[in-house]
């Protein structure tokens, strides 16, 4: 399936100061048997003094920028185009939770790639003794780790309220846990802390939805802005899974990646620092078109 | 020092030593395993037991003394109003003997390059997890292995120049590691403010025990300071201290060490990344930094790419490390080998590395992720420390979270062994070791306390250098466990004896006074020497109005009296409320004054620094006592000659360059303002009569008014002496051709014969007051020169501090 994305992302800046800094996590990553980027193009205006692209630990492509005049709004303009092929979901070979441990002990590694990064704290997420007693009391059915992670996903998207004017991108995932209310962001960071509080090592995927259903299919919720979902290491034999709890999918053509991260911060689209005190404001336009008339 | 004088004088060192009892099993610094007084320490003790008790005391107090007069202090994390403490100097040292520190050095170098080694391998290669060295999860879920820093090798080659270890010596005699410090490591200048105090305390002693001394180590390591300080083209840039800032627990040590090593003291938001390159915000631009010697912590050093929440550190720190253009000692990510769980393992990666044993042992750790070393642990927590595998706490800063010989301390877990069970993988064992215990006194008497060494290494161009000598921790109670090393205990000096003086060593100072570089201001210290001068005139002001306020008050006991009415209203005008008689405002602008002063404390004396933190002191204590009227003006009175005192102390002692010109510009355009604030309202033709006596009261001008006219002031008086007079310091004509001399300096890069663009807002007003007469100033003229003064002070934080 081929995609042509178009996203557009503006700060308003109350009090401007001397200088910004920005980093950015807005071009897409080619994924190995998943997503190729054919194009990608970001543009910043004001054009910054100092720009570099370059991939982050975990291989993301990441984009450094420095403002060194005065700014009152930046755009950030994301032009892209992705053919995406994700592998059919396979037959269920993941282990059992005493079985993932043991296999975990036989990876030692701390390369970008390993699961150990996605275990434990990460800057939003820390272990929670509430959300890791929901997801063993929603996933006890469940044998496998696949399972497990499929009853989780969808007991939260059940016992979740979608509801944008809820939470923020600052709002802790225990606290949206409490309140059953949130955004895409809110989801994955819950189904993260629980699977971790389970055992299975579990980080975040920023990304698009495409904007329009096929035809006979409902609208995704998220489509209007950036999405977020989660995956989780099930084991060597069928590796990492996307899980997207908001809408009760697993991942699949649906979905276009940005980049991988353990929690939002790590793949926050604009991470800024501004020597300036008052408030900002950002505005978010996404499309995403497919390109073929017929689904690949 | 010989036999005979040890012989003399038995009857002093006996009662010295009536109470010393080592406790069995345990060593000591003063007497071997046998019993017998180590040979190291005779001299010492013959001098000591010549003393009489009345002479040990003064001796000691010339220590104590100095500390407090150099301004030594350390800081508590507290909700405590003074945190600031006295350095808890225990003036007995610690004294070891050359030979035995030497061999002690020598398994620390061993220590210091494995440890290099380990860093380079978990932001290189990794190859310590993939072989099984370590675990990969106490790596990948340590906040402190920090990822953006995988990959970046250091410009210099070298991770790590700057270690410091904490030892001790177990019950055999022979030495032990306690705990790496590798993040930022302090002790440096703690060793050194000690060694000032002892120095005091044992003048002629010293040269006779043959003490090595620290300087030649604090050479080497500023010589290294300055090689890794130059660019590669060979141009040399600046040497820094990276400091979290007054609140941090050893600022002192900070301010300490920067002073001594003639580098700059710089805070997070001095710096500013421009192009890849790190550079400081100074008046006259931005300057390249070649390295900064890091005392934040690497998580806190830049808010884009590590914690984000941190108004500490510089945004973009990260990527000119990327970039190779700035050496940073230690380099980022290096709190990563504190963790406690490492001392499990680097024995045996010493073997794997080197293929030689560790040749000081550390302290015997257990990691419980392991089974056999968790069931070892388990059939052992009776003599166990156990606790989370990734604190970076040494083993005597045991919190709660830690099991202390088969007890929780609080923690409120169900059982030891469950927690090991299902916790493991982050958890460590670690022995309860039993310190080795030295003497302090107290009271007439040595008694033995448990201690631990703190020893310092830098890295030269030679290899690892060590401080010979260093500080000690000494616990207050005679526990040996680390429980007797936690609050309240008290630090010594480390002596390293010789057989022989010292000879030849190329000391500091000894042939040619070496110059430092002249350094420009950086704008921050401008900014808070600006707002210094600003907030102690504000304050000052402030407290001319309440003593008027309470003077008048106590003069006619009525509160409707026209004169106290406009005075209430124009305190309350600018936030000083007269419902107590010591305004909680008065504390406020003290407070901030405080606040300024001590960011800039490395560029005045300690004299004014006490100065300041005395007035904040002392206004809290008039307000629990004084009452309204004559008892509240005369508390006013007292206050007034403090600040007094200070403004003195910097008139007379301060350096007049770019930090002086700065702090005299915040005073006198903030005097200027005041004194037109006043004129506008208390010389107006509309206020009530006695309001005119009240202006020149306030400007402190009553006698020289006196001088000049006859009787009460009259509107026209007060402004003729206060806004006109080119000779009164006192008036706002003289205080805006002081500003006008200082203005210049402020824009050297103006067109010659040009004014400034602060002049050019200042002129004006000097030409109106000079042509002025008192009959022709209205209030509405002074109120327009408060627009225009702020201008100024706008204008020239547009310029410089920002």
């Amino acid at each position: 399936m081929r995609y042509r994305i178009s996203v557009t992302i503006s700060y308003d800046y109350q009090f401007p100061s001397d200088h910004a800094r920005n980093i950015l996590h807005l071009l897409p990553i080619s994924v190995p048997g998943e997503q190729t980027v054919i194009d990608a193009d970001l543009r910043i205006g004001p054009n910054p003094q100092e720009r570099w692209d370059a991939p982050d630990f975990f291989g993301n492509q990441t984009t450094w920028i420095s403002h060194h005049n005065p700014v009152h709004e930046i755009d950030f303009t994301l032009k892209a185009e992705i053919d995406r092929r994700a592998a059919p979901l396979r037959f269920d070979m993941s282990p059992d939770l005493a079985q993932l441990t043991a296999e975990l002990r036989t990876r030692p590694n701390i390369g970008p790639s390993s699961p150990h990064h996605f275990l434990g704290v990460s800057p939003r997420i820390r272990p929670n003794s509430a959300i890791t007693r929901y997801a063993r009391d929603v996933t006890g059915q469940s044998v496998s780790v696949l399972e497990k992670v499929h009853a989780f996903g969808s007991a939260l998207h059940k016992d979740m309220t979608f509801d944008p004017r809820a939470t923020d991108a600052l709002t802790p995932p225990e606290i949206a846990f409490e309140q059953k209310r949130g955004v895409c962001q809110d989801y994955a960071h819950i189904m993260i802390a629980g699977l971790r509080g389970l055992g299975v090592p579990a980080g975040y995927v920023s990304g698009f939805l495409r904007t329009n259903p096929p035809p006979g299919q409902p609208r995704l919720a998220g489509v209007d802005a950036m999405h977020a979902w989660v995956r989780a290491w099930c084991g060597p034999q069928i590796g990492w899974v996307e899980f997207d709890p908001t809408n009760d999918v697993f991942v699949q053509n649906d979905h276009i990646t940005l980049g991988y991260g353990r929690d939002y911060v790590d793949v926050a689209p604009v991470r800024g620092s501004m020597r300036s005190s008052g408030g900002q404001a950002s505005r978010q336009a996404v499309d995403v078109e497919p390109l073929d008339s017929v689904d690949g | 020092m010989t036999q005979d004088t040890l012989v003399d004088n038995g009857a002093t060192m006996q009662s010295l030593l009536q109470t010393y009892c080592v406790e069995e099993g345990v060593a000591d610094e003063l007497f071997d395993l046998n019993g017998k007084m180590r040979p190291v320490w005779k001299g010492f003790m013959a001098h000591l037991s010549q003393l009489s008790a009345d002479d040990v005391d003064e001796h000691f107090a010339r220590g104590v003394n100095y500390l407090r007069d150099a301004g030594v202090y350390f800081r508590h994390y507290t909700d405590d109003q003074t945190p600031d403490h006295d350095w808890p100097l225990s003036p007995v040292p610690v004294i070891i003997q050359e030979n035995e520190w030497d061999s002690i050095c020598a398994g620390l170098k061993q220590r210091a390059d494995l440890l290099e080694q380990v860093m380079a391998d978990l932001y290189g290669p990794g190859r310590l997890i993939e072989d099984g060295y370590l675990p990969a999860e106490l790596i990948a879920q340590n906040p402190s292995w920090l990822r953006p820093m995988v990959g970046v090798a250091p410009v210099s080659g070298h991770y790590l120049h700057l270690l410091s270890f904490e030892i001790s010596r177990n019950p055999d005699g022979t030495w032990f590691v306690l705990g790496d410090r590798t993040q930022a490591p302090a002790g440096a200048g703690f060793a050194l403010e000690n060694r000032m105090a002892s120095r005091r305390i044992f003048q002629d002693l010293m040269p006779r025990t043959n003490v090595r001394r620290l300087d030649f180590f604090f050479r080497q390591f500023r010589d290294g300071l300055d090689r890794l300080s130059m660019a590669p083209n060979g141009v040399q840039r600046r040497s820094a201290i990276l400091t979290p800032g007054p609140n941090n627990a050893s600022y002192f040590e900070h301010l300490f060490v920067a002073r001594y090593l003639g580098v700059m003291l710089l805070e997070g938001e001095d710096l500013i990344v421009h192009d890849g390159e790190v550079k400081v915000r100074t008046v006259a631009g931005l300057e390249p930094v070649g390295i900064l010697w890091r005392r934040l912590d690497s998580e806190f050093s830049d808010p884009l790419e590590l914690l984000e929440d941190t108004q500490l550190g510089t945004p973009g720190l990260v990527n000119a490390l990327r970039q190779g253009n700035v050496n940073m000692i230690n380099a980022l990510g290096s709190g990563v080998l504190e963790m406690r769980a490492m001392l499990a393992f680097l024995p045996r990666i010493s073997e794997a590395l080197t293929g030689e044993a560790l040749r000081l042992p550390n302290l015997a750790t257990w990691w419980c992720g392991q089974k056999e070393a968790r069931d070892y642990v388990k059939s052992n927590v009776g003599r166990m420390m156990i606790g989370p595998a990734l604190a970076q706490d040494l083993p005597f800063d045991i919190d709660a979270a830690t099991a202390f010989g088969g007890k929780f301390r609080g923690s409120g877990k169900p059982s030891i062994e469950n927690w090991i069970d299902t916790e493991g993988a982050m958890l460590v064992g670690q022995e309860m070791v039993r310190l080795s215990t030295t003497p302090t006194y107290q009271d007439g008497r040595l008694m033995p306390r448990p201690m631990t060494v703190r020893v310092t290494a830098a890295r030269t161009s030679e290899g690892w250098s060590f401080m010979p000598g260093g500080y000690a921790r000494i616990g207050p109670v005679s526990d040996v466990t680390a429980l007797g090393m936690q609050k309240g205990g008290s630090v010594a000096d480390v002596w390293v004896a010789g057989q022989t003086p010292e000879t030849d060593a190329p000391f500091w100072n000894a042939t040619s006074p070496q110059e430092i570089r002249s350094e420009a201001l950086p704008s921050r210290a401008a900014e808070n020497l600006f707002w210094l001068g600003r907030y102690v005139e504000r304050a000052e002001n402030a407290l001319r109005l309440n003593r008027a306020y309470h003077l008048r008050y106590a003069e006619t006991g009525d509160l409707d009296d026209p004169r106290l009415v406009l005075l209430r209203h124009f305190m309350a005008g600018i936030g000083i409320s007269t419902d107590q008689p010591v305004p909680d405002a008065l504390g406020y602008l003290a407070g901030l004054a405080s606040g300024c002063a001590s960011k800039v404390r490395d560029r005045f004396s300690p004299d004014g620094w006490s100065a300041l933190q005395n007035l904040q002191r002392t206004i809290k204590d008039h307000q629990t006592k004084a009452r309204a009227g004559d008892e509240a003006a005369r508390a006013m009175g007292a206050l007034l000659r403090d600040t007094a005192g200070f403004s003195g102390l910097i008139h007379e002692n301060m350096y007049r360059f770019t930090a002086w010109n700065f702090l005299s510009f915040g005073w006198a355009l903030e005097r200027a303002d005041g004194l037109a604030s006043v004129l506008a309202t208390f010389a107006a033709p509309d206020a009530p009569s006695g309001a005119a006596d009240l202006a020149v009261e306030l400007a402190d001008s009553v006698v020289t008014h006196r001088r000049l006219y006859r009787g009460a002031a009259l509107p026209e008086t007060a402004v003729d002496l206060i806004a006109l007079d080119p000779h009164n310091p006192r008036a706002l004509l003289f205080q805006i051709e002081e500003m006008l001399r200082l203005a210049p300096l402020f824009d050297p890069s103006r067109p010659a014969n040009r004014p400034s663009k602060v002049s050019r807002l200042l002129l004006p007003l000097q030409s109106q007051l000079c042509v002025a007469t008192a009959d022709r100033m209205t209030p509405d003229m002074f109120r327009d020169m408060r627009v225009e003064l702020a201008k100024a002070s706008d204008q020239l934080s547009a310029y410089y501090l920002r």
